[in-house]
């Protein structure tokens, strides 16, 4: 076998795998990305039911209810518009009324968003990036700053 | 004063490096050795002054020092020793100051025991090195200063997210820098060789134990934080395919895929232009990731309070050494002399296939990850990658790998015979066989592929023992013989073998945890059972107690199987004082079979709490093959042969200042 050849052999399967991943890529992006809302966003949009996507904004400050078991209900706002949340499930730690959350689920009837995963986050100042432009466009929250309803006075008098 | 004296150290550590990028590069091209001469003590310098700096922030942790803003952030006085000192790091500024400590770290290292390397390769090294350290110096000085002053002083700090004090996470930072920051070293004299024309085997040898060190730092670095997300988080789950788990697992990736190829161009001085571009991807990966990770550009699950000003600055350092690195490899890559030949079946075609896999799999998994950012960028569109992007096009390509990865070994040099390979594996491919077919027959529920998961596991653990049987020619000698044939293989042998066991024990375990998990989420009151995986539970009430800067409400849990007690859990819900922030402790009870796994949520009302609880059937296996792996990469390095700094065999062209010393 020349040189040529046998390098042939190596690129010919390299591209190969190359191709496959690439066919893999394309089906899997085409089928299982899912896309970031803000409830004003499911009017505006018309996102219909079943679509799986990804919901979020602000805890609304005295919406959460337990209810039977494991279940909770709660509320998104970008303050514009509310849309409620049912959760069957342990929120994560840092769940608070008046913090950004970002939900992941499908549109049910009657505007009711199911949730099947709240995202947690680990720091309290930590905005999910969508949530944070999201509410920047609305003029409601700039870098550093704790969200307008934040329950956590500390935070926003010590922060530089 | 201290401070002051850090940050002095830190000015100081810029300068040299100033010196370091220029006086030794400039030596090597006009060829004047006592400017490239320079570059040693320039390397221990920088070493020291940044160790100064270090070690002031320390001091300035510990201490509990809260004038310094660093400290006044992330610490707090009631915070427990280790957690202070973890704090050091457990933050942006100094997480950075770790960063370039490494770096330090590593081109001492070149400067202590590279004295056997041709001068002008060191030279240039040591320069390259510089660069980097200069533009992550420069990064901190400007941008994320540890040593600034506040005035007045705080009576008291804002304490360390407890999240972050963790004992595994105290030590996850610094095992990952030193894995990112190790493959510095290779792009370094990736880039010293480009500069040079020039590399060859004495390169090679050279490049391998500090991508190896890297890799096996990145290994552990890693499972720590896998492991860390799994009991902290309270989620039940190891690996959530999020843009910073992706961050760190690139570089992983393209570092294995470079571990291999390496070993083509040391032993065959075959994949030169490969191995050179692969090096420098995969520094350029962990430079990606840094930015990732310290730009907050991605959401993430695990991101920390993040400032997208100081991204573009990393954004900026990330531009000028990858755009420049691989300018410099279009322009000089083609002079590169060509290595030794070989056909397609054999151990060279084997590692090629292993870089194959390895980079795509790279690649898809860098798709994933950066596809929301151009999509936004295009057309606003926000959207999430999750695991089943990940599960569908990362795991297919795993599979070949996984299937090709015992033959590796078996095969020759330059041409391998497939077939005896084959029969030399016919025991593992049995053994395999055997496990599907008894998972099949015994595991009821689960998805159908989960015993080929199961027997793949068993096949590349199997085929890994099988070298090492092959290698002792077990097949004509006795019990006695054997082992002595077997303590007398090179231990970079036993390496190979450990490492791919690793991998193969892993898999069994990623496997069995996928397919069988259970979880139940319930509303349990005092007295009331529940049953998971043969266990059966039972909640006895919660109970307040105080720990040092916490205080937290414990879950009181009762685990038995078969009417007779097992042990008893105490999951717990903590508030910690400062800052103040609730966690979840998570009561995991490990048995032989499997993780019980119970979280306490939310109070219910009427004393009934929500209860979250897992099966994890043999989810340690993820992490014991991890470590296993890092055992596997601890054999080979101290492999005579390999060894750091130990004089190759084959003398470097240009004399070396100091004669090497007889093998």
């Amino acid at each position: 076998m020349t040189r040529r050849r046998r390098r042939g052999i190596l690129i010919g399967g390299a591209l190969c795998v190359l191709a496959v991943a690439v066919g893999l890529v394309l089906m899997a992006l085409r089928d299982s990305i899912v896309f970031f809302h803000t409830p004003s966003d499911l009017t505006a949009k018309g996102i219909p039911e079943g679509q799986r996507i990804r919901l979020g904004g602000l805890v609304a400050t005295g919406s959460v209810k337990r209810g039977q078991g494991a279940d909770v209900e709660f509320a998104i706002t970008d303050t514009a518009e509310q849309v409620t949340v049912r959760y069957r499930g342990v929120l994560p730690d840092l769940f608070r009324e008046g913090q950004g959350v970002v939900t992941e689920g499908k549109l049910e009837a009657g505007r009711v968003f199911r949730a099947d995963t709240v995202l947690a986050k680990h720091d309290e100042n930590y905005m999910p990036p969508e949530v944070a432009k999201a509410l920047k466009e609305k003029g409601l929250w700039q870098h550093g700053v704790p969200p307008p309803a934040a329950t956590t006075p500390q935070t926003a008098s010590e922060k530089k | 004063m201290i401070v002051e004296l850090g940050h002095f150290a830190l000015v100081l550590a810029f300068l040299i490096c100033l010196v370091q990028v220029i006086l030794p590069a400039w030596g090597a091209q006009i060829g004047e050795a006592r400017l490239m001469r320079v570059g040693e003590p320039a390397a221990l310098l920088q070493l020291g002054l940044l160790i100064v700096a270090f070690g002031a922030l320390t001091h300035a942790y510990i201490v509990s020092d809260f004038s310094v803003s660093n400290v006044w952030a992330n610490s707090h006085s009631t915070k427990p020793l280790i957690y202070r000192i973890s704090g050091v790091w457990g933050n942006h500024e100094g997480s950075m100051l770790l960063w370039v400590l490494i770096l330090a770290l590593f081109g001492a290292a070149v400067a202590a025991f590279g004295s056997n390397l041709p001068t002008t390769l060191r030279a240039n090294v040591l320069s390259v090195q510089a660069s980097i350290a200069l533009a992550f110096l420069l990064f901190i000085l400007l941008t994320s200063n540890p040593f600034t002053r506040l005035d007045p002083v705080p009576l008291d700090g804002r304490g360390l997210n407890p999240i972050l004090q963790d004992p595994a996470l105290a030590f996850h930072p610094p095992f990952l820098y030193a894995g990112y920051v190790g493959f510095s070293m290779a792009y370094s004299f990736a880039i010293a060789g480009l500069i040079e024309g020039r590399t060859d085997a004495a390169w090679a040898r050279w490049v391998r134990p500090w991508t190896l060190a890297a890799w096996m730092c990145l290994t552990v670095g890693i499972a720590m934080g896998s492991w860390w997300a799994y009991y902290e988080l309270g989620w039940g789950g190891w690996w959530f395919w999020d843009p910073v788990e992706n961050a760190s697992f690139m570089p992983w990736l393209a570092g294995t895929a470079l571990l291999h190829s390496a070993v083509v161009m040391e032993k065959r001085e075959a994949l030169k232009v490969w191995t050179i571009l692969l090096a420098i991807l995969t520094f350029s990966l962990s430079l990606m990731g840094a930015f990732l990770v310290r730009s907050g550009v991605l959401s993430s699950v695990h991101a920390f309070a993040v400032d997208p000003q100081r991204g573009v600055f990393i954004l900026g350092i990330m531009s000028v050494f990858i755009g420049g690195a691989l300018t410099l490899y279009a322009w000089r890559a083609p002079s590169l002399r060509q290595g030794g030949l070989f056909a397609p079946i054999s151990r060279e075609g084997g590692l090629v296939l292993n870089n194959v896999l390895l980079t795509t799999a790279t690649g898809t998994v860098l798709v994933g990850t950066l596809y929301p950012l151009a999509l936004e960028a295009i057309n606003g569109a926000k959207i999430s990658v999750g695991p089943p992007y990940f599960n569908a096009t990362f795991v297919p390509l795993m599979v070949p790998l996984l299937l090709a990865l015992p033959f590796g070994p078996l095969l020759a040099w330059k041409r391998g015979d497939v077939y005896a390979a084959l029969q030399r594996l016919m025991i593992a491919g049995l053994l395999a066989i055997g496990a599907a077919v008894v998972v099949f027959a015994f595991v009821e529920r689960g998805p159908w592929l989960a015993p080929f998961a199961i027997a793949l596991g068993v096949w590349v653990v199997a085929g890994a023992i099988s070298e090492l049987l092959f290698r002792a020619r077990a097949g004509n000698a006795q019990g006695a013989e054997v082992l002595r044939r077997l303590g007398n293989l090179p231990r970079s042998v036993y390496g190979t073998a450990i490492a791919h066991a690793g991998v193969g024990i892993m898999v069994i375990g990623i496997a069995a945890t996928s397919a069988w998990q259970s979880e139940k989420i319930l509303t349990m009151r005092p007295g009331q059972t529940a049953q998971i995986a043969g266990y059966e539970l039972t909640f006895k009430g919660v109970a307040p107690n105080d720990g040092p800067n916490y205080r937290e409400i414990i879950g009181l849990m009762t685990v038995s199987r078969g009417g007779s007690l097992v042990t008893e859990l105490a999951p717990s819900k903590r508030q910690y004082n400062a800052p103040p922030q609730a966690t979840s402790e998570a009561g995991i009870y490990v048995a032989l079979a499997g993780d019980l796994y119970a979280v306490l949520g939310d109070d219910a009302g009427d004393g009934a709490w929500a209860v979250r609880l897992y099966f994890n059937p043999l989810v340690r296996l993820i992490w014991i093959g991890a470590v296993i792996m890092f055992i596997g990469g601890a054999f080979s390095l101290s492999d005579r042969r390999l060894r750091v700094g130990a004089p190759s065999r084959r003398r470097p062209r240009r004399p070396a200042p100091t004669p090497a010393p007889a093998e």
